[in-house]
């Protein structure tokens, strides 16, 4: 936590201004992936097209600011709606559109199990991503390019060390609220569903709304790193909406350790920083990345949260 | 009507193809409980070496048996020293580290064979076309990929309901602790039973090669057909996995032949990419259905 708030300042010490730009990239991709852990770990509904909500994220920014930018209206009926550049308004309408999206396709999906629920979340977000491509208004399969980062009243987004600081702060109040939801008595239901729904259905509860409203709120949260994300780049495209995007924050999620909050930064922050430093080392890092990933499926049972735990336990 | 009886070919082509993937997956999945995401890359390595192969020495023979066997290798090795650990394993950690031999595989094709697509030629004797009706001329490559798609699904019925390996795999699916207390080594069983879905993957990549391009990556694109293939047929069951691939087969292909034309007729404007997208998006959308109302797929095993 100290390291990330005095980062900046080091980088711009030694005038490596990139690092700035590369952990704020990380930062918003921990925070998707604390959103999908949400439902993974604590839920064990395993989600394969949780990008989609990134995705979604992503184009609400770009699309309410090429309004803005090219003077149209988004749409005029109920009624007119000209687009915006301010972020709040554009996290209020990402988490908005997110929402609608999640229940409707929760709806559906929450009916399946397992391995049909992987699949039935990745037919959603396919269907999706060639929604986006036949989007010709909004660039199609060459993406959008932004016409400058979103706005906030009183600080300047378009400085890289700003946005830095905006992204860590959203971050940390972003994993506080998402401790404070999984030990509230909404989470223990969650978790509840995960060791034995029949257990929790006959508690009284009915699990499959809670179970949809979990899956609502993780969409939510994946959807501001979205518009982060898009802010970051100044660009999206429907690349966002790929399955290969959800697998990689599964992959993030997993090798973080399950169902721990933390353990999905962790994941974050150990996979993208491993992607930089081996693609300095070598341009076919992925063959060395691929090997590690199954060394620590099969040598660290509950990821590297895990690990770092057995340590402090077994030091005590 | 013509250009439909076409468009038809095309499809079982195209469904033939995925029942070749998707019925080792299923296997896998069925007798296991194992999900494989790196059962593209089998394919990927069968379209590879039989590309490599066929410039060397022009012969599809030699070709196919090379390729064959290497990527049956391949499933063989990647079982038993990455996927035997993870069979008593949560399905999570399985997705990880089958994520990571794609990474692994990927990267390993750019390496030796570069970043250029691979073309592969369509062996001389199959190169022609028949009439198959009166005025329709269709390539010999293409029928010859359904027939074999055919004769693959027939041995495999054969395979699975009238020999001993068979008979075990099916009791290895049912109740895995019981068989091997049954004296059958259950070890052998499970790796025999992996390569042969990864030679069959390796099948449908070598008989891909001439269709589509050889590129690193291509498995996957593959892939996520043959899991909605499995998901709509019933994870574990091999008569849905042919039901489930024709399906995908024709839905996908004649979707994208007629939706544009059809569309037309209704709107006028944009009608050319929503359609497009809108056929692109079909298979999905059949399996949502399909799971909306069978959530455990059409012949649940």
């Amino acid at each position: 936590m100290i390291v990330l708030i005095l980062l900046p300042f080091v980088a711009e010490a030694v005038d490596e201004s990139y690092v700035i730009s590369s952990m704020t990239r990380i930062m918003i991709f921990a925070m998707a992936a604390v959103s999908l852990d949400l439902i993974v770990g604590y839920g064990a509904m395993v989600s394969f097209g949780h990008a989609a909500f990134v995705g979604l994220g992503a184009y609400v920014a770009a699309i309410l600011s090429f309004h803005i930018n090219d003077g149209s209206a988004v749409f005029n009926f109920p009624f007119s709606f000209d687009g915006s550049n301010n972020l709040f308004l554009i996290l209020i309408v990402a988490i908005f559109v997110a929402a609608i999206v999640a229940a409707l396709t929760g709806l559906i999906s929450l009916r399946t199990h397992g391995i049909h629920f992987i699949m039935i979340t990745l037919a959603f977000a396919q269907m999706l991503y060639y929604l986006f491509i036949s989007l010709d208004t909004y660039g199609g399969e060459d993406g959008l390019l932004m016409p400058g980062r979103n706005q906030v009243p009183f600080i300047d987004t378009a400085d890289d060390f700003t946005f830095y600081y905006l992204c860590l702060l959203i971050l940390v109040v972003y994993i506080f609220l998402s401790r404070r939801l999984v030990n509230s008595q909404f989470g223990r239901v969650i978790r509840g569903c995960k060791l034995n729904e029949k257990r929790m259905q006959s508690l009284g509860f009915n699990t499959y709304w809670y179970r949809l409203t979990a899956y609502i709120i993780a969409a939510t949260g994946a959807a501001v790193a979205g518009v982060l994300l898009a802010n970051k780049t100044e660009f999206v495209d429907p690349g966002l909406f790929s399955w290969h995007l959800s697998g990689e924050l599964l992959v993030m999620v997993i090798l973080g350790g399950l169902g721990s909050i933390y353990g999905a930064v962790i994941g974050a922050f150990v996979y993208l920083l491993l992607e930089q430093v081996l693609s300095a080392y070598t341009e076919h890092w992925m063959f060395f990345l691929g090997p590690f990933l199954i060394l620590v499926v099969i040598y660290a049972r509950h990821g590297i949260y895990g690990v770092l735990q057995n340590k402090v336990l077994s030091n005590d | 009507m013509l250009l439909f009886i076409e468009q038809v070919l095309n499809g079982l082509q195209l469904g033939f193809m995925l029942f070749l993937l998707s019925a080792g997956l299923t296997l896998v999945f069925g007798v296991m409980n194992l999900i494989n995401l790196a059962h593209g890359s089998f394919y990927m390595v069968g379209a590879y070496v039989a590309a490599t192969v066929m410039q060397a020495s022009d012969s599809f023979v030699l070709a196919l048996l090379v390729a064959l066997f290497t990527a049956g290798l391949c499933g063989f090795l990647v079982e038993v020293i990455v996927l035997r650990h993870l069979y008593k394993r949560d399905h999570l950690d399985q997705v990880l580290a089958t994520f990571g031999l794609i990474l692994f595989f990927n990267e390993g094709t750019r390496m030796i064979w570069g970043r250029q697509p691979l073309f592969m030629q369509v062996p001389e004797l199959l190169s022609g076309s028949v009439e198959i009706l009166p005025g329709i001329p269709y390539p010999v490559y293409r029928l010859v990929i359904i027939a074999i798609g055919l004769a693959v699904a027939i041995g495999l019925y054969l395979l699975i309901n009238h020999t001993r390996l068979g008979m075990r795999i099916r009791a290895g699916a049912s109740n895995r602790s019981m068989i091997a207390a049954l004296g059958v080594n259950i070890r052998w069983l499970y790796s025999l039973v992996f390569a042969l879905g990864a030679l069959l993957a390796g099948f449908a990549g070598v008989m891909a090669a001439p269709v589509f391009a050889v590129e690193s990556g291509m498995g996957e694109s593959i892939l996520i057909l043959t899991f909605v293939v499995i998901v709509i047929g019933g994870i574990g069951s091999v008569k849905g996995a042919l039901l489930g691939a024709l399906l995908v087969g024709l839905v996908d292909t004649l979707g994208r032949a007629f939706l544009p034309d059809l569309l037309q007729m209704f709107i006028s404007s944009g009608a050319n990419s929503i359609a497009a997208s809108l056929s692109s998006m079909g298979i999905y959308l059949l399996m949502a259905v399909i799971l909306a109302f069978k959530p455990r797929g059409l012949f649940p095993a």
